[in-house]
């Protein structure tokens, strides 16, 4: 008789315990977390686009929680996750002032752009950008506070400097100039909807904003935007761990229409993503004062809301790890603090995962698209 | 008030400004997955494109010996402007029919190519890179430029498995930590050292060694017994579970291994499990015949219930992984030196079929044999 070998399958079967328990096909790379040992307040994000994430999966005798490193597996094997996909041309960007990088999608284009910005913790941060090429989008990566231009003068970009690199993007000869939309996190989200509304030079698509919000000064830049919320320093709470809580700085959200963007004056298509349990961002306030502010003008057609439940601030790909808090160095002061983001795991790594699969869609559409782009459909999402 | 004329120029400027701006749209076409092992399915997919449009979805690839091969089909995109190439049909082109992998078994070599190419991986450290980009109609679809492609890599080696040069002029392929069971993998009269099928077979968890052994200067029977007991004895294999794969030539010194040697003691002549791969218009070696042959003998010795056998009708002599271009003929260098074009046999179709069927069933063999924890006793 022949006995048929023992097997099991991690994304059909349940998992009953570790980082992650029930039937969770990423799990293993969602609930990712430092080993025992290590400093507190880490954060696990790829600098090096060029090369894969390893992930070693391996199989061990028993329930283990701890002291892997000492045990033999009884087999393993190597995982690469990429962020760039086969043809994907990382181009860095140091005209006009930029500090930037451009990756372009395979084949011979043209493709439509996307402008990708992050938050304040500075940084050229290329991994979502990577991964937009990847997709079909020529996507710039930008730094916009820890760039050439202020590290040597000391002086903060102002919103020229984003018109800038709108315009490299619209006039790279493999990039659609017509079809240009800004997927934006945090203080990037700030600069976005600014850009939408009030830019005589930026004309977008649509925009994507993730963790943000549209209270700021009307006028100026970064730096007065930055120095508004420093203002507003004195509403920062701390957590019984004693980690930063910066989402009441904006709150309540003001009635003043001259700290706000005018929402009611925006023409493109508007995806905006907000995690319920955000303690860095009033984004789930702003989200709901922005769509009244749209209503009351009669462009709300053009907003798409994404609200989750449970989930932080940092709302990255998926399967990105989560982390409720950690390390962050502010790029303008550089001071080092732990930050408390927010977010519950399981609920966090799903909205993760939802949400990118709707932000694609969404890019798809409004960029891809061959309709007339005020009237996306999103009926299917 | 708007006159007829006017009416007619305005809907013509607007219907205009419509199409151009459609035309404008480019289309997208995706892999799924953009790298992968060479027997694995992918998914081609091409979006955004007008619907009712003729298109070609075309490979390209540039072999590591410096030749061009391609493959294509001809299409037409759905209402939503969609050719689903696991999904449509191809009307014409190198294939025909519902193929999702069509567009790499029925590769050919570039119009203007030499004749009798074969193509083969040399590099295992490097993936073989194929283009697939789609162009717009049928007939003539070389004339423009493709509307949009993407780069997709097939490796032989899976992340983590590595190449180790063995002093007996053979390599080594294997993850770490181990230990696994063991192959010796032995292919045919071409000589050379063919790495290709060890670097999958490892990338299936077997610690494989393929081997040159037609111009080791030694006896072949000899020396490759030398080679099973290296592989038996190497720290990172479990020694009672080796087995060997033997194509063409390779399948003799297979074959004895299986029975005469006094090495495979564990094994016990022809008691070990057997799988034979035939295709039925092998043209190079009788090799259905020879499979008739081997059953007979082994029936008449009591021993027939170890034999599996594998016929592909209409297939021929090179049964290769799968997905692997068939060539009916190509030129090949024989031993003293000369070139001649040898005629292989097989039709592309089923043959590539076959190549797909038996590479399944030859993994689930030796997993069978070598892995499970409880052997077969029959």
């Amino acid at each position: 008789m022949v006995l048929k070998s023992l097997y099991f399958t991690v994304s059909q079967d349940t998992s009953l315990g570790g980082t992650y328990s029930g039937v969770e096909a990423m799990g293993l790379l969602w609930s990712l977390r430092p080993v025992p040992g290590s400093k507190p307040g880490l954060r696990l994000r790829k600098k090096n686009v060029q090369t894969p994430m390893e992930v070693t999966i391996s199989v061990y005798q028993g329930h283990q929680t701890e002291g892997f490193v000492d045990q033999v597996p009884l087999a393993s094997v190597l995982v690469e996750r990429w962020y760039m996909a086969p043809g994907v041309r990382r181009i860095p960007i140091t005209e006009e002032g930029l500090t930037a990088t451009l990756f372009l999608p395979a084949g011979p284009g043209p493709f439509p752009g996307v402008l990708d910005l992050w938050g304040g913790g500075g940084q050229l941060v290329e991994y979502r950008a990577a991964l937009l090429a990847s997709h079909g989008f020529a996507s710039l990566a930008l730094d916009y506070l820890t760039c050439k231009i202020t590290l040597e003068t000391g002086k903060m970009v102002d919103n020229q400097y984003f018109e800038t690199a709108y315009r490299v993007l619209q006039q790279h000869p493999q990039v659609l100039g017509s079809r240009i939309a800004m997927l934006a996190l945090s203080l990037g989200t700030s600069i976005t909807l600014r850009m939408a509304v009030n830019s005589q030079v930026i004309k977008l698509r649509c925009a994507v904003c993730i963790g943000g919000s549209h209270v700021q000064p009307s006028d100026g830049s970064v730096k007065e935007i930055l120095t508004y919320f420093n203002r507003n320093g004195s509403k920062t709470r701390f957590s019984e761990k004693n980690e930063v809580i910066w989402r009441d700085l904006l709150l309540p959200i003001t009635t003043d229409p001259s700290f706000k963007v005018d929402m009611g004056r925006l023409q493109c298509p508007l995806m905006l993503v907000v995690g319920e349990d955000d303690q860095n961002w009033a984004a789930y306030d702003s989200a709901m004062d922005i769509k009244e502010m749209m209503e009351r003008a009669g462009n709300s057609h053009l907003l798409t809301i994404l609200s989750y439940p449970k989930t932080g601030h940092l709302i990255e790909p998926p399967y990105t790890p989560h982390f409720r808090a950690s390390i962050f160095r502010k790029a303008d002061t550089h001071e080092k603090i732990m930050v408390l983001w927010g977010g519950q795991t399981v609920e966090h790594s799903h909205a993760q995962e939802d949400a990118w699969k709707k932000m694609l869609v969404f890019l798809r559409e409004n960029l891809y698209g061959g309709t007339n782009p005020g009237a996306t459909l999103l009926s299917h999402l | 008030m708007w006159s007829k004329c006017r009416w007619s120029t305005v809907m013509f400027s607007f219907l205009h400004r419509r199409s151009s701006v459609m035309s404008q749209t480019p289309p997208i076409v995706s892999v799924l997955p953009t790298r992968g092992l060479v027997d694995e399915k992918f998914k081609v997919l091409v979006e955004n494109l007008p619907p009712g449009r003729p298109v070609t979805v075309r490979s390209l690839h540039h072999s590591d010996n410096g030749h061009y091969w391609e493959a294509f089909g001809f299409y037409t995109s759905d209402h939503r402007g969609t050719v689903n190439v696991s999904k449509d049909q191809s009307v014409g082109g190198t294939y025909t029919g519902k193929e999702p992998m069509g567009l790499l078994w029925s590769m050919c070599p570039v119009p203007g190519s030499h004749k009798g190419l074969r193509l083969r991986k040399l590099n295992m450290c490097s993936p073989m890179l194929v283009n697939i980009s789609v162009h717009s109609g049928h007939e003539g679809f070389r004339d423009g430029a493709p509307l949009a492609s993407v780069l997709v890599e097939r490796w032989y080696m899976a992340p983590g498995v590595k190449r180790i040069d063995v002093q007996e002029k053979g390599l080594l392929y294997l993850f770490s930590p181990g230990p696994f069971p063991g192959i010796l993998d032995l292919w045919g009269g071409g000589g050379g050292l063919v790495e290709y099928r060890s670097a999958l077979l490892a990338s299936h968890g077997f610690a494989t060694m393929s081997l040159d052994y037609l111009s080791c200067g030694q006896p072949v029977f000899t020396y490759v017994e030398t080679a099973f007991n290296f592989i038996k004895d190497h720290p990172q294999v479990i020694a009672d579970r080796v087995g060997v794969v033997g194509l063409c030539l390779g399948s003799l010194p297979a074959l004895y291994l299986a029975a005469d040697s006094t090495v495979v003691k564990v094994v016990k002549q022809i008691t070990s499990p057997l799988l034979l791969v035939s295709g039925c218009d092998d043209q190079n070696w009788p090799s259905f015949e020879t499979a008739e042959d081997i059953n007979q003998t082994m029936r008449a010795a009591g021993n027939d219930h170890l034999l599996s056998r594998l016929d592909y009708p209409d297939s021929g002599h090179l049964i290769e992984p799968p997905f692997s271009p068939h060539f009916r003929a190509s030129t090949f260098v024989t031993t003293n030196k000369r070139k001649a074009m040898i005629l292989w046999g097989g039709k592309t179709k089923p043959h590539s079929d076959a190549q797909e069927d038996s590479w399944r069933k030859i993994l689930s063999f030796l997993q069978q044999h070598l892995c499970c924890s409880l052997n077969a006793k029959l």
